[in-house]
């Protein structure tokens, strides 16, 4: 499904395309890939559903997006897909998960993330999303980003040389 | 400042960017610019940090094995033990927020059992409250970062 070169290829290519007009040929150089096999191999995973967007990846701080809330709620296991799937149409909502509860400190099992350019902004798309989705009669926690100590920088140690950048 | 091309770039190559020879050259007929035009407005972008690179998003736990963590670290505590945290290269996405739990990061290790060490470790070494909060599901198709340009 992924072999070797896929890996070195995805280590190489998450570095950032190079901006200079055959990138894809330079990024197979070290590995002796051609361009065609650089393309065919990075549409492949993308197909396969490893990659699951391939394009810029814009840094929302720097352009004007500086608040940040993870919102946690306690919905019913019975409802926590339909509600997740609901939750996760709206367009300023940029993450859907669920979780684990654990225990009486934290009970809640659906977060999503909701960025935008100010606290009250979006205090008010969380204000729509509550009332759009159902989402009042349930216990939840609103937090805020205050500090970020790092924003990327997590890598997939793959045989301690190669390794990939995973996260945005 | 950004012009219009940089917010288009900005805004309609999120995702599916032409996986074609030259895809700047593509990306310039559709937008009726020269390459050069685009080139020089990406390396525009990337030189300012507008973006953090023309890359892919990889599917959670298809490569490795991530977690999201939680700690309660005192706030006199908070820095020293944000620093430790962010030693460990599995680290990433480590930040303050407002709550009891006021440490958040994710962590992505090679494998389960790597993880689960890991953790421990982190455990042992902060002696702070710790939620291990693996994905159950994931509900987000990810498309991207809608900008706003208008305000």
């Amino acid at each position: 499904m992924i072999d070797d070169l896929d890996r070195q290829l995805l280590a190489i290519f998450q570095k950032g395309l190079p901006i200079v007009s055959r990138p894809y040929a330079e990024i197979g150089e070290p590995l002796n890939l051609s361009e065609d096999e650089v393309i065919n191999r990075l549409s492949k995973l993308k197909q396969q559903g490893l990659i699951t967007r391939l394009g810029v990846i814009v840094n929302h701080r720097k352009l004007g997006y500086q608040s940040n809330a993870m919102v946690v709620f306690n919905v019913p296991d019975s409802l926590v897909d339909q509600i997740g799937e609901h939750v996760s149409q709206f367009k300023f909502v940029n993450l859907c998960y669920q979780r684990p509860r654990r225990g009486e400190r934290w009970p809640y099992n659906l977060y999503c993330m909701i960025h935008g350019k100010n606290r009250d902004k979006v205090l008010q798309q969380l204000e729509c999303l509550i009332a759009s989705c159902g989402l009042i009669k349930f216990e939840r926690e609103i937090l805020f980003s205050r500090q970020c100590f790092k924003q990327r920088g997590a890598l997939y140690n793959l045989d301690s040389k190669q390794k990939v950048l995973i996260h945005g | 400042m950004l012009n219009g091309l940089h917010k288009q770039l900005l805004n309609n190559y999120q995702q599916d960017f032409p996986l074609s020879p030259t895809p700047y050259k593509d990306i310039a007929e559709s937008l009726g610019v020269t390459e050069e035009d685009v080139l020089f407005a990406f390396q525009q972008l990337n030189d300012q940090q507008f973006i953090s690179r023309i890359g892919a998003v990889i599917s959670p736990n298809k490569m490795g094995c991530s977690a999201l963590m939680a700690m309660a670290a005192p706030t006199e505590q908070l820095q020293q033990v944000a620093s430790l945290i962010n030693t460990y290269p599995q680290v990433n996405h480590n930040y303050e927020r407002e709550n009891y739990f006021n440490l958040w990061f994710v962590l992505i290790a090679e494998d389960a059992e790597d993880l689960q060490t890991l953790i421990s470790e982190l455990k042992l070494r902060t002696g702070l409250e710790t939620l291990y909060l693996p994905l159950l599901a994931n509900y987000f198709i990810n498309l991207g970062f809608e900008l706003d340009f208008d305000d």
